[in-house]
């Protein structure tokens, strides 16, 4: 097997006294799927935010191995370095979508930001791939000038995928991407992201607390509570026969319409 | 009491003396934009306060100063700048562009081109050409370090976008010596091309905003554009009506309550001189 994409080996993060990941450990090779599940307050977000370089774990370390081989130590390098990464390389999907958009210009710029933060000066290309993108997310190309206000929450969610995506990033992280949409439509986004993430050969961080999202969109999963992780696995393995007697109560605790 | 009631040029000598390190870092690093302890003046924020800043620390007993306020001589806040600093520095003061050492503006380039021994202070309302898009300053300050200036473009796009050709006409972002983007305060983007490689010093100061940057003499200036929306800058299909001028910068005027209207040089002191005795 490849070198792995994403190496987190021994990440512990404190908020002053109070432990918010404690000792976490995991290998994320390229093309796969991770998903992070556990409840409100069991340091999945803080987890996110430490593995994509958003905030200094307490100790560990976190290594990003490179298209050409190349590994950088995610906090030994320059912030410059870190910021490069996550423009080029990376891509971070917010649970709202008004945290990753940049409200005040267009759909079409939202997207082309992306382009032009990589060097495209070029506006007929960064259009064109604007409109290719609408598409793919299913948006409609005559809605591209319209500011993401006029969207729903839903069209929001795709045009910050499209954002993230349009630059043809190699590993991205997604925190709730579904959370605080109705079923409907979240099932269709779902849909779309396994979709995406299949095509473009992607890796994915996906933290959520449905264990839904992580079935449809993970190969593995890793459960926490409490700042540690509790059970890893396949994702089926872990769901059909969870071992750990909270990741047991969690499969239980799911509504069955 | 005795003696004058001001200090030479009103500010007292240490306050000229940090503000006058403030542009010699200005100038080491063009269209860096370096904080100062802008001061209190008697006249509010919005009235040049930068640029008096600015000024009153270059001043010499010796030089000639000219301000213009949109390009004229006349207006209320150009007379008063220039009576305020014949009043506290007792400077000779001129409509002259040829003959003035100093030149305060506020929102033009003399149409006249300027010399090696001429200085340029411009009055700055917002120095940070990142502000429309990014509030925070610790943020734009990053940016301008790590010189991820793709989110510049994103206006642009927008103008194209909305208005089918990039419709921004003044305070048009340009890279200074290929470095730092900077915002050469609100002159119209007509004037961008005069401040690429300008023989004359070209100071810039914001008074509120507590902010000095320069361009050098001889330094490239280069206005943000697209490759296939190259910077272009529009003309009038009239000459002026006053001087004949066809290449000058030109206002529209009012002339009567039937919808008449003249388009006349902004720049008086160009247009006086052009004008048939």
């Amino acid at each position: 097997m490849n070198a792995p994409l994403l190496q987190v080996s021994g990440l512990t993060k404190n908020y002053g006294s109070t432990p918010a990941c404690n000792d976490i450990s995991f290998a994320l090779h390229p093309g796969e799927v991770i998903a992070i599940v556990g409840e409100s307050g069991s340091g999945k977000s803080t987890l996110l935010r430490c593995i994509s370089g958003q905030m200094e774990p307490s100790s560990g370390a976190v290594a990003y191995t490179h298209a050409d081989g190349r590994v950088t130590d995610l906090f030994a390098a320059s912030e410059a370095e870190r910021r490069n990464l996550m423009r080029k390389d990376w891509g971070f999907v917010h649970q709202d979508a008004r945290d990753g958009l940049r409200m005040g210009v267009s759909a079409g710029a939202n997207i082309g930001e992306s382009l032009m933060a990589v060097g495209s000066r070029h506006y007929g290309k960064i259009r064109a791939s604007a409109e290719d993108w609408l598409s793919r997310v299913e948006i409609a190309a005559s809605r591209i000038d319209d500011s993401p206000w006029s969207y729903s929450g839903g069209m929001r969610q795709r045009l910050q995928i499209a954002r993230n995506l349009v630059t043809a990033p190699r590993l991205v992280f997604m925190d709730e991407p579904t959370g605080g949409l109705d079923v409907s439509v979240q099932a269709r986004l779902l849909d779309l992201i396994r979709g995406l993430v299949r095509n473009m050969k992607l890796a994915a961080v996906v933290v959520t607390h449905d264990l839904a999202v992580a079935r449809l969109l993970s190969s593995r999963m890793m459960v926490m509570q409490n700042g540690r992780v509790v059970e890893t696995g396949l994702t089926d393995q872990v769901l059909e026969d969870p071992q750990a007697p909270y990741t047991q109560l969690l499969v239980a605790s799911v509504l069955q319409a | 009491m005795s003696g004058p009631a001001y200090n030479f040029a009103y500010l007292n000598e240490q306050t000229k003396k940090m503000v006058r390190r403030a542009i010699l870092k200005a100038v080491a690093i063009p269209g860096y934009q370096v904080p100062f302890a802008s001061r209190e003046l008697p006249m509010p924020y919005g009235w040049g306060t930068g640029g008096v800043q600015v000024t009153a620390a270059i001043l010499t007993p010796d030089d000639t100063l000219k301000v213009i306020d949109q390009g004229a001589d006349d207006t209320t806040n150009a007379v008063s700048i220039r009576s305020f600093f014949s009043k506290v520095a007792g400077v000779e003061t001129t409509e002259d562009t040829d003959s003035a050492s100093i030149i305060q503006t506020r929102h033009r380039i003399p149409e006249t081109p300027l010399r090696e021994d001429q200085i340029l202070v411009y009055q700055v309302p917002i120095p940070e050409p990142l502000r429309f898009l990014e509030p925070r300053e610790t943020e734009t300050r990053k940016m301008h370090a790590l010189e991820e200036y793709g989110i510049m473009h994103v206006k642009l796009y927008e103008d194209i976008a909305q208005h089918g050709e990039i419709a921004t006409s003044y305070a048009y972002p340009a890279k200074v010596n290929g470095r730092y983007v900077f915002d050469p305060s609100p002159i119209p983007k007509f004037d961008n091309p005069k401040l690429d490689n300008s023989p004359a010093l070209q100071l810039f100061g914001a008074g509120r905003e507590k902010r000095i940057y320069a361009v050098p003499p001889y330094t490239a200036v280069k206005s943000l554009d697209f490759e296939d929306h190259p910077f272009s800058v529009s003309g009038w299909d009239k000459p002026c009506a006053i001087c004949g001028s066809t290449t000058s910068y030109l206002d529209e005027v009012v002339i009567d309550d039937q919808g008449g209207r003249m388009f006349v040089c902004s720049d008086t002191d160009y247009c006086k001189k052009r004008r048939p005795a």
